[in-house]
This record gives C-alpha cells, structure tokens and sequence, in this order.
C-alpha cells in the first residue's frame, strides 16, 4: 500500500493550488490555457491521465478554492460519453473538449426522473425528439447539447436509450435558463419535434457508458465537496481563533471546540472515502458503484454536518451573503442534490452489497 | 391528567378556524407557505384584521387591552393559525416591547406606547445585538450620553429584523462606562426618524433581505424615552429574553411545516412509487413527527405550568432549544424530498412570475433550509440556552 501522489500528481495539485489562489469564481479559461483538461482523460482520449486519482486532486482543489464552472458537467461527463460512444469521427470533438474550446451540457435529467440514471421519458421516433428535460447544467454556454432519449422500452427500462449530439440552435428547441443555488446555471429545455439524422445519434444503447460517466462524476463531485469542506473548516477555525466573546477567543469554549474536533475527524472519513471511490473507479461495475456510493453517501452526511455546524459556530456573521462561507456551505449542501442522494446512495449501497 | 381538548378549546378552535377562512386571504398564505417576503402593509394588515377581532395580543395583560388567554387556548390559537400560513404576528412591539413596558414602563409610557402597538401606529423593532456584542451581550458598546433633558447616542446595532420597515426601535445603550458590565445598561426608546439613523440592509445567506445594520451618530432622544431607571436596563433586557424565547418553540410552524413535507412527498415521485412510501424517507419523516408530539406536549406542560402572563424561565432554553432543531429538521427533509429539484435558485422575482420551470417546481426550498439556519442562532444561541439548562441543573460552579 501507498498512499503517497506521484510526482506528477503532487506538480498538478500545486500547479492548481497556485493558479486557483487568485482566480475569482470562474477558472475556466485559465484552466484549459493550461491545459489542465487533459489530466481528466486518458491518453486513449487524448489526455495525460484519467484516473480516479488525477480527478480527485483536480476537483479537490478547485472546491477548496471555490470556482464554479461546470467542469463536472461539461468536460468530465460529456467527454467522457463521447469518448466511449462516439466513433472515431468524434475524435476531433473530444479534443476540442480537452482544450476547453467546445462546451456542452448533458441533457439527461427529467423533471420525474429524480436520480434514477434510467428513467428516460424524452423519446426519438425516426430521430425526431421530443420531451423536456430539466435542471440541464450548462445549457447557457454550451455548443452543443448531449440529449438522451427513449428509442425502446418502457419509461424505467435499462435498455432502449439512445444519445444524440445536438447543435443547441437546432429548430424545435426552447432554453430557459435560471441560476443555481450556490453558483451556475442550468436550464429547462424543451424538444419539439427536432428532427435529427442517424448521424448525430452516438449510441442507441447508452446506459452503461452514462452509468460510468456518473460514477466519474461522483468521485469529482465527492472530491470538490471535500475541497469545499477543507475551506469551510479552516475558515471556521480562524473564526474561532480570532472572535471574542466574554472576554475570550471562541476558541476556549469547549462546546464548540470539541465540534470543531468531531468535524475534522468527519473530514478525514471524507477524505478516505474520496480515495477509496477514486480508486475504484476504473475496477468492475459492480466494485466501481459500490464504492461510489458509499462515498457519495458518506460525503452527503458529512457535508450536511460541516456546513451547518461551520454557520452555526460563526453566529449571524455565517448567515450573510456578503461572507463567503455561506457560498461554500450552498455549495456543500447542493452537491448532496446532484446524482444521488444520501437516501439513493444508501439504498444503491444496500443493494450491491447483497450480490 | 386530561389530554384531550375540552369542548369550550374545541369551540375555540372553530371559531379560529372560521375566523381564518373568512379572514385569510389565499393569496397571502400562499405566499407565507412559499417562503416569500411579505410587505410592510401585508404585515399590518394582518395585524389590524386580528386587532379588530381582539386577537392581537393574547398574551397581554386585560388591562391593556391583552387577551390574558391560558396555555392552551394560546398553543390552539398559534397552531391553527400556522396551519393555516397566516403571517406570523411581528413579535418586537407585541410580544417583546409589550411586556417590558407592562412591568417596568411608567404611566405615561404605557398610556402612549402600549395603544399604538395594538393599532399599528408604530412598526418596532429589537436593538441589542452589536458587532462585538453577540452572544455576550453585555459587552455592548453604544453610549448614550446626557445633555439636559435628552441623551445623545452614538454607536451600531446590527442583526436588526425588519428594521427596514421600522420607524421605532428600543435600544440597549451604555449610560456608565464606569460601571461593571451589566450596571451600566439602560433601555431607551429611539425614534428612527431622529437626525443621524441610518439603516444599512444586510443581505442574507438566502438572498433575503431581513435585516439591518442601525448606525447613531449624535441621535438626540428625550429622556422620557428611558425605560424604568438609568442604568437597570439589563434586568428589563434578560425579562424580554425571556419573553422572547417561549414564542420561538415553534410548535405551529413545525405542525405546518411537517404537513407541506408530507404533502410534498405524496405528489413526488422517487423510482414509480411516491416517495412517502419510501422506506427511508418515510422512516425519518416519521422520526421527526414522533418527535414532535412529545415536543408539543413539553411546550404545553411548560406553558401551562407557568403562572398567567408570566414567562417561564429555564425551560423556555428546552423549548427554544428543541423547537428549533425539530423545525431545522423539517427544512432539512424538505429540501432532500425535492431532489434535484431544490438545486435551482428559487430568487423571489422568479417565484413571482408565471413560469412554470425548474426554480418553481420546489420553490424555495432550498432557501427556507439556509435562512432557517438563523433559528439556533438568534433569540440566544443554543449552544447559550444549554448553558443555561446545565447551569441550572448543576448550580454556577465550574
Ligand atoms: C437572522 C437573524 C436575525 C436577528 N435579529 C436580531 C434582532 O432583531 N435584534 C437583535 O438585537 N439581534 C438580532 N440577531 C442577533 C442574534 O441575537 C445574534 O446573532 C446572536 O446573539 C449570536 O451572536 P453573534 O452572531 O455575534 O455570534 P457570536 O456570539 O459571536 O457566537 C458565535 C458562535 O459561538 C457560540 N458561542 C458564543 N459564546 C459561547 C459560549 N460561552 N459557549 C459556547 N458557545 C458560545 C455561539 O453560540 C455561536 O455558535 C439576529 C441574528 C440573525 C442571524
């Protein structure tokens, strides 16, 4: 066993620590002039890693310092879809995706599909597309949008769903676009009668590649929510060090020490959950989810924890929009709202564990 | 022991019933079910139709024109009206101010103040928090200094609740800075309209705006505006408290609050079935509703045993303390019923418009879970109100 990063690994971690140090919300752009993109695919994909551990110090780091681009969404599991669906005519996409040149928003998600990655209502007949999807990260800057929709089946089967690359200007289409609690934006996007060809179909059977995109995406997700914790906490041990009260720092109340204990213990069960999902990621199937489920639960728990206790023990000052805990603490909360909850992850957890 | 309501509370409950019916409009408990900021005149409004109904003020004592209803006639009243998303009875002039004039407040003061609260003439609200005096009250810092017949305040107050909508605000001010920390408070009634207020907004977690920064630089207050003695202001100060928290058991609220979830969850869908069915979900939506039975029996144990108008004391920390973690509990399963659905920022221009897109589906929320976070901060922090409990119990010694 070893624990330690390689070298490459600990030069992109302060590589991204330093860039992150002075960029705002947004990083985007400093992120793919640098080329960081590339760390999140393999060299099949025409990136320099992609393993579950090159996306859990990337994420990290950009929760720990805040950025709000949609990185998840657009680069991880867009490229990664097209990566393991699209013929090689797509190669050239996926590359501008990695240059950060392109951006898209997979439009998965139904109004009643909650976190089921199954439930697809949107359907294609003769690649004519019509449904709404909902809550589309990224619809606003994308170029194009990856729509899935049923070809086959019924609206929860496995099997029958396909994928199509859309042009976001393509007749038939409406975008309404809102902000994101804690940062972004997503849409509502209506498909009326958009008619397609085979060509912009990548797949007429996507749920295992979108299965495996989502679990890149949780071991990202997971790994940023703990960036976001590791800044929630050290703000609040500052608070505490430095706010008086009756004469003395926070810091001498032992009330609120000893939770400020139990949350850096719960930080470090975060941490190693994180390592653990990253690691798995590119096992089978069934060891993949399993781990990421348990992580995705776990940092679902533990995040409620941190965010709330840090408000709590900064007083009315953790209340206002004008600090920013209270960005990371939405940030924190969010993200147990995003593929699968603390109840589905548990329950996904209970089920793989019986085979 | 009797559990159940006598018929006179069920007649009363009735007639509260009828009277919301007939007085509520839909539209305005709609929005108090949303979450959303109500306006000034929404507020009065309320307010003046409950007045005329001779329900304003419950707790009050008859001979200011009070209620002087018992425990449970209180608990039916705040329960049915929570149900119902009538808006909350704005607590500064009614249930805080109220009673500190009612004790300690001279002849004149009352005749003056205690009328005007229950016709809407003034809109109060509660100046003691300061930047470096929270939890520690006592360390606060506005100085109020004597000239003739008016004192001369300078200083900040901040935290302050719908101080935007306020044209009074009461004010604990330092008048001895010579004296030990809590001898040297006294209790002064500020017009906001005087030369040197300045009301700063401070925008919340949630994007709300409900409180304020109150700025006084050379504010000049007739001294018929101190309450009771220069100097005694903290004894009235730790009465208010108190008077303070036994409204912030919430039982009301956590009754309606647990209804939305409830029906919420019937209506959403989580793998084909409605997500009240689910296991989990509904393992701990009943946890918390189990919780909450016993909550509202402490709340009307301890109501009851404290003697009329009087507030009770350490329990009042019990109830402030449980009530609010079982209300933060509810806003917590709310959010997790919604889904992805809590994820879009419900802002209230979006909530005001016809769309029927993401933001709208849950409504805010996500919102209503953060701004509820304030609920265990204020009105005397938790980790403050178990202080008070353990001191109780184990006496002041260390
Ligand atoms: C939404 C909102 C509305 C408010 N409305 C009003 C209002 O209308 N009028 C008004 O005057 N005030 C108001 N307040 C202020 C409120 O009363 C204070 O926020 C509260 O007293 C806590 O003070 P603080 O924010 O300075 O936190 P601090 O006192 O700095 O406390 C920070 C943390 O330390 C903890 N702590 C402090 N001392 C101890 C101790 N000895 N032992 C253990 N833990 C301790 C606290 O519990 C808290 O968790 C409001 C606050 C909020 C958030």
């Amino acid at each position: 066993m070893n624990f330690e990063l390689s070298d490459e690994q600990r030069m992109l971690q302060d590589t991204l620590r330093r860039m992150l140090d002075d960029s705002g919300d947004s990083a985007w752009s400093q992120l793919a002039e640098q080329g960081i993109f590339a760390a999140l695919f393999s060299e099949d994909n025409g990136g320099l890693g992609g393993s579950g551990f090159d996306l859990s110090i990337v994420f990290e780091e950009l929760g720990r310092a805040g950025t709000t681009d949609p990185i998840i969404e657009s680069v991880l599991v867009c490229g990664r879809l097209i990566a393991s669906l699209a013929a090689d005519s797509h190669s050239e996409l996926l590359g501008r995706i990695v240059a950060g040149d392109v951006q898209l928003a997979f439009a998965h998600s139904e109004t009643t599909s909650r976190y089921e990655l199954n439930r697809v209502e949107t359907h294609a007949d003769h690649h004519c597309l019509n449904g709404v999807k909902s809550v589309v990260v990224n619809a606003n800057a994308a170029h194009l949008f990856l729509v899935s929709a049923r070809i086959a089946g019924d609206v929860a089967d496995s099997s029958g769903i396909a994928l199509y690359l859309v042009p976001v200007n393509t007749p038939g289409i409406t975008v309404v676009n809102y902000e994101l609690t804690g940062g972004g934006q997503a849409a509502d996007i209506t498909f009326d009668n958009v008619q397609l060809t085979q060509n912009d179909c990548l797949s007429t059977d996507a749920l295992i590649a979108i299965d495996s995109a989502t679990a890149a995406a949780i071991v990202a997700l997971c790994a940023q929510t703990l960036g976001a914790m590791e800044t929630t906490v050290s703000m609040t041990c500052e608070y505490m060090r430095t706010r008086q009260q009756f004469g003395r720092p926070l810091a001498t109340f032992q009330a609120l020490a000893h939770r400020l204990a139990d949350m850096l213990i719960e930080v470090e069960q975060a941490r190693s959950a994180v390592i653990l999902a990253a690691g798995h990621l590119d096992a089978d199937a069934h060891s993949r989810d399993l781990h990421a489920s348990a992580a995705k639960n776990l940092l679902g728990r533990i995040g409620k924890l941190i965010a709330e206790e840090s408000i709590q023990m900064h007083g009315g000052i953790g209340m206002t929009d004008e600090y920013r805990l209270g960005h990371f603490a939405k940030r924190i909360i969010m993200a147990d709202h995003r593929y699968g909850d603390v109840d589905f992850h548990l329950e996904r957890f209970i089920a793989l564990s019986k085979t | 022991m009797e559990l159940n309501y006598s018929a006179e509370d069920i007649e009363f409950r009735d007639e509260v019933r009828a009277f919301l019916a007939e007085s509520l409009q839909s539209s305005l408990a709609d929005k108090v079910a949303l979450g959303l900021s109500l306006s000034k005149t929404e507020y009065e409004d309320w307010h003046a139709r409950l007045q005329a109904r001779g329900w304003l003020a419950p707790n009050w004592p008859k001979q200011f024109g009070g209620g002087e209803w018992e425990a449970v006639k209180r608990h039916i009243f705040d329960e049915e009206c929570a149900l119902a998303n009538a808006p909350r009875i704005v607590p500064f002039g009614l249930a805080m101010l109220g009673p500190v004039l009612h004790k300690f407040g001279s002849t004149a003061q009352q005749n003056y103040w205690l009328p005007r609260i229950l016709n809407g003439d003034d809109w109060w609200c509660q100046g003691y928090s300061e930047p470096g005096a929270g939890s520690d009250l006592v360390a606060l810092n506005t100085k109020a200094v004597r000239d003739a017949d008016h004192y001369i305040v300078n200083g900040q107050k901040t935290w302050t609740t719908l101080g935007q909508h306020a044209n009074m605000i009461f004010c604990l001010v330092r008048t001895d800075s010579e004296a030990k920390a809590q001898e040297g408070i006294s209790f002064l009634l500020i017009d906001m309209n005087t030369p040197g207020v300045e009301v700063r907004p401070i925008v919340l977690i949630d994007g709300s705006v409900e409180v304020n920064e109150i700025w006084f630089s050379d504010v000049r207050v007739p001294i018929e505006n101190l309450v009771g003695e220069e100097n005694k202001g903290w004894t009235y100060a730790k009465y208010l408290l108190t008077h303070e928290r036994t409204n912030i058991a919430g039982v009301g609220f956590a009754r309606a609050g647990l209804a939305a979830v409830k029906r919420f969850a019937s209506k959403e869908y989580s793998g084909g079935k409605p997500l009240i069915e689910n296991p989990l979900f509904a393992a701990r939506l009943a946890e918390i509703e189990i919780d909450l039975m016993a909550m509202a029996t402490t709340n009307l144990r301890i109501l009851s045993n404290a003697s009329g108008t009087q507030a009770p004391s350490v329990e009042s920390s019990m109830l402030k303390v449980k009530g609010t973690i079982i209300r933060q509990a509810i806003n917590d399963l709310m959010r997790r019923a919604a889904g992805p659905n809590a994820v879009p920022f419900a802002s209230e221009e979006l909530e005001h418009s016809q769309l029927q897109v993401g933001p709208i589906r849950a409504g805010r929320v996500s919102m209503q879970y953060f701004n509820n976070r304030k609920l265990s901060i204020y009105g005397g922090s938790n980790e403050i109100q178990r202080q008070i409990i353990a001191k109780d119990a184990l006496g002041g010694g260390r």
